[in-house]
């Protein structure tokens, strides 16, 4: 167990290395000089070379990358131009929207996905089943900002249940915050759940193929008893593959979502920051992202090990 | 009084009908063997009398189980009797556990649902029953996951989750078929003391006609869905009255007709083999020390002359299907030699082990699982053309086909099907069609007859030993099964943890075999005529 687990970890971190060289040099290749973008059109060579070796532009690249990955270490991203201010309190003050939303997203669409999965997977070629998986290959096919603004429609416009847009902050209370979560959640959950639900589904009919279900039935369980004691766990495997590399897909789905109920989260902020050139901000929030992904596809690799005692190896 | 009692039953899986007014029953202690061929509807009977039949099955006629209507019985009452008064086992001991659970936690699972005992008395039971099923605490203890035990093992926790309530009945559907010959006796041993023990019925179903010789009071003949005979076990094979009987007794004993053996050990081998060993590596135990080597082959050397025909015989995991591997050059040898034609093939590229793999061909087990079932049986036959040095055109590649086919029993318009198109006898004969394409020098052929039906097995037999003869092919066969050794071979090898720890004339070492392991298997073995002679002198 420890040395899969170390494995895992020593993957991890070569992967994160791996990425911050790509986010790094992608960066560098983007036509345009940030010192000039800074200081606007009018500033004279003098100036943009002062700024320049202000910002340590012309120190070399391994040096510039090291030191860059100093201050990624030590939470120092350097400051945005357009907000002059530390990027880390920027992004700091943006995360407490959206790490919220993507973690209500991702419990959502898990909660709306297993059960719609045994539901389905039990009732294979019937009624419901049809029903179910028509529904989700809907939830597949439309676009999560057309979901949320239908969402904005309904439960904002028409039944006033919850606010259209925009988030009071967390100083004003955590219902009227969750409230304001709300939707936009739902907007991101939806399509991934329909996806997930689609996974669960053809893992469980797969695992209810199995000898060992027979064998669970010849026990004289009965059918529902062996969907969820031997049948769930076993269809885990597949579906948290799938959780994990659904993870990214969600927080690129934040950018938008956050842009249509006009959420302060890291995806509007990264996306302003793409349209004014801020690139110490978009360096940082990439790098964010990519470190969350990865994080949570360690934990993914975890529960593999917690699911599958084959992988744990012998004790 | 009997315990199951089967009348008149018939079943239609969507309108296909598999079972026509079977009659069987089981009386307590006894034990009742249902033989058939594949496709019988010995499963389908088992599942019946279970109630785990397809959603699309449909059954009529009655079957009584302690007074029970199992046919009218609803799901509740049917949890009630399986795992409780109705246990069952399966064929295949890798698939029937789940992996993700404990075997302590699976066999418990049945105690605690029938019982509602508590977890620590379920679990108490469960240890007592893996005790009696042969896996004691010290190396068996309840938290071990199905992964970490061999076939056998597992197929006796398989047994212990069946018969942990003491069930009235116990049904057994092919439960040694997936085993070697040793761990075989082994297993029918254990089931033969748990009917003595608790006077348990037992419902054996098998293709073997020799193991269920051995085992049952009675016996129940099973054709196409029907009862061909049905009596005491003894007298029924015997006496042989009903023409299938005696063409499944003449089946399973079945020599092929051969010719004196090729030249034997006359003028250059064909295949050397010199001290090869193959090391796989063990798995780590600290990340500090290096895994030791588990050591599949063990410095092994032998010899096969051109048109002579090798059995290499062992238990699964004795290292034969490794020791094939390398002389096919798939696998690579740890050290050794290995020369074919004079020439060495260990240690060469792939290009230049070209002319060796155009000589030398190999048929698999199993006839299902060695055949892309998207492309024509032109394409798969002619596979093998591929290492030819000329290139043949499309119009000669279709006669080489066609001729092959004809040599092995099929017929030209079999060219343009699908593998699914055809039985698994069939399916069989096109994978030695492809192997013999090349017209290759030696065959190695890993149990290519143990999947198959008695009748089918005799026929494919039949066609090895033929082409021995006309082609002058070599054979090297790998099997655990001695019957097949003695049809065809010449020689026999026998394997044991990687060595070779007896060579000698097939019947020589069959009859008189001279080491620990040669001689657990020969006694292992199942022998219809044995096995009939027993039960004779049993009943006087």
């Amino acid at each position: 167990m420890t040395a899969y687990l170390l494995k895992r970890l020593a993957i991890a971190i070569a992967t994160l290395i791996l990425a911050s060289m790509v986010v790094f040099a992608v960066l560098e290749i983007l036509p345009g000089d940030p010192a000039r973008l800074m200081l606007g059109l009018n500033a004279s060579a003098e100036q943009v070379e002062l700024l320049r070796n202000q910002m340590g532009l012309n120190a070399p690249l391994v040096l510039r990358y090291l030191h860059w990955v100093g201050g990624l270490l030590s939470l120092d991203f350097g400051r945005s131009y357009t907000y002059s201010v530390p990027v880390i309190d920027l992004v700091r003050e943006r995360m407490a929207v959206s790490l919220p939303l993507a973690l209500i997203a991702l419990a959502l669409s898990t909660i709306i996905a297993i059960p719609v999965g045994l539901y389905s997977a039990s009732r294979r070629g019937r009624a419901g089943d049809t029903i179910a998986m028509g529904a989700a290959q809907l939830g597949v096919a439309v676009p999560n900002f057309w979901f949320a603004l239908m969402l904005i429609y309904l439960f904002a416009v028409w039944l006033r249940l919850v606010p259209a847009g925009g988030f009071p902050g967390w100083g004003a209370g955590v219902w009227p915050a969750l409230k304001s979560l709300l939707l936009p959640a739902v907007a991101l959950a939806l399509p991934q759940a329909a996806i997930l639900a689609r996974v669960a589904r053809s893992a469980l009919i797969e695992v209810l193929n199995e000898d060992y279900i027979r064998t669970a039935r010849a026990k004289g369980l009965p059918y529902r008893a062996v969907l969820w004691r031997h049948a769930l766990r076993n269809a885990m495997i597949p579906v948290l593959t799938i959780l994990g590399l659904q993870f990214a897909f969600l927080l690129a789905g934040t950018i938008i979502i956050e842009n249509v109920f006009y959420l302060p989260g890291l995806g509007r902020l990264v996306f302003q920051a793409i349209t004014q050139r801020d690139l110490v901000v978009v360096e940082s929030i990439v790098m964010l992202l990519v470190v969350a992904v990865i994080a949570v596809n360690l934990v993914v690799d975890v529960s593999y090990a917690i699911v599958d005692p084959r992988l744990r190896g012998r004790q | 009084m009997s315990l199951l009692e089967i009348e008149n039953l018939s079943l239609a899986i969507g309108g296909t009908p598999i079972l026509k007014e079977v009659e069987l029953s089981v009386a307590p202690g006894e034990v009742m063997g249902l033989v058939g061929e594949s496709g019988s509807g010995k499963s389908m009977t088992a599942l019946t009398i279970m109630q785990l039949l397809p959603h699309a099955a449909r059954a009529s006629g009655r079957v009584s189980f302690d007074g029970i209507d199992i046919l009218a019985a609803t799901e509740d009452q049917m949890c009630a009797l399986r795992g409780d008064d109705i246990g069952m086992v399966f064929q295949e001991p890798m698939t029937a556990l789940n992996p993700v659970k404990t075997i302590g936690e699976q066999i418990a699972e049945g105690i605690r649902w029938h019982t509602k005992a508590s977890r620590a008395e379920a679990e108490d039971r469960a240890r007592k029953m893996l005790d009696r099923v042969g896996l004691p605490e010290a190396k068996f203890p309840l938290s071990r996951y199905p992964h970490e035990l061999s076939g056998g093992q597992r197929q006796r926790v398989v047994i212990a989750i069946a018969c942990a309530l003491k069930p009235k009945l116990l049904i057994a559907d092919e439960p040694t078929t997936a085993l070697d010959v040793v761990l075989q006796a082994q297993i029918l041993d254990l089931l033969r003391g748990l009917v003595s023990e608790n006077r348990m019925g037992l419902l054996l179903i098998s293709h073997d006609l020799a193991v269920v010789t051995e085992m049952a009071d009675r016996i129940t003949i099973l054709r196409h869905g029907e009862v061909m005979e049905a009596g005491d076990t003894a007298r029924t094979l015997s006496e042989q009255l009903n023409p299938y009987t005696r063409q499944l007794a003449l089946a399973s004993m079945h020599v092929p007709a051969r010719a004196k053996a090729h030249a034997t050990g006359q003028g250059k081998p064909l295949l050397e083999v010199e001290g090869v060993t193959r090391d796989y590596s063990g798995r780590r135990t600290s990340l500090f020390q290096r895994p030791t080597p588990i050591r599949a082959v063990d410095d092994v050397s032998l010899s096969l002359a051109p048109g002579q025909s090798v059995a290499l015989v062992g238990r699964s995991g004795c290292g034969k299907s490794t020791l094939a591997r390398m002389i096919l050059a798939l696998d690579k040898s740890t050290s050794g030699t290995i020369r074919f034609r004079g020439e060495t093939i260990t240690g060469r590229s792939e290009a230049e082990l070209k002319p060796a793999r155009r000589d030398m061909q190999v048929v698999f087990q199993d006839p299902y699982g060695s055949f892309d079932p998207r492309q024509k049986v032109e394409k798969l036959v002619a596979e093998p053309l591929h290492v030819l040095e000329k290139k043949p055109t499309p119009a000669e590649r279709r006669e080489m086909v066609a001729h092959t086919l004809h040599e092995v029993g099929l017929g030209v318009s079999d060219m343009d099907k699908y593998p699914h198109e055809f039985s698994g006898g069939q399916r069989q004969r096109l994978s030695i069609a492809r192997a013999i394409i090349t017209r290759p020098k030696l065959v190695v052929a890993d149990e290519p007859v143990s999947a198959l039906d008695v009748s089918i097995r005799a026929q494919i037999l039949d066609l090895f030993a033929e082409l021995n003869q006309r082609l002058g092919i070599a054979y090297l066969f790998i099997t655990h099964d001695l019957t097949v050794a003695r049809a065809i071979t010449d020689e026999v090898l026998v394997m044991h943890d990687g060595r070779i720890v007896e060579r000698g004339k097939t019947s020589d070492v069959l009859d008189h075999p001279q080491s620990e392991a040669a001689k657990a298997l020969v006694a292992a073995a199942p022998d219809l005529h044995r096995a009939i002679a027993r039960r004779m002198q049993e009943q006087g």
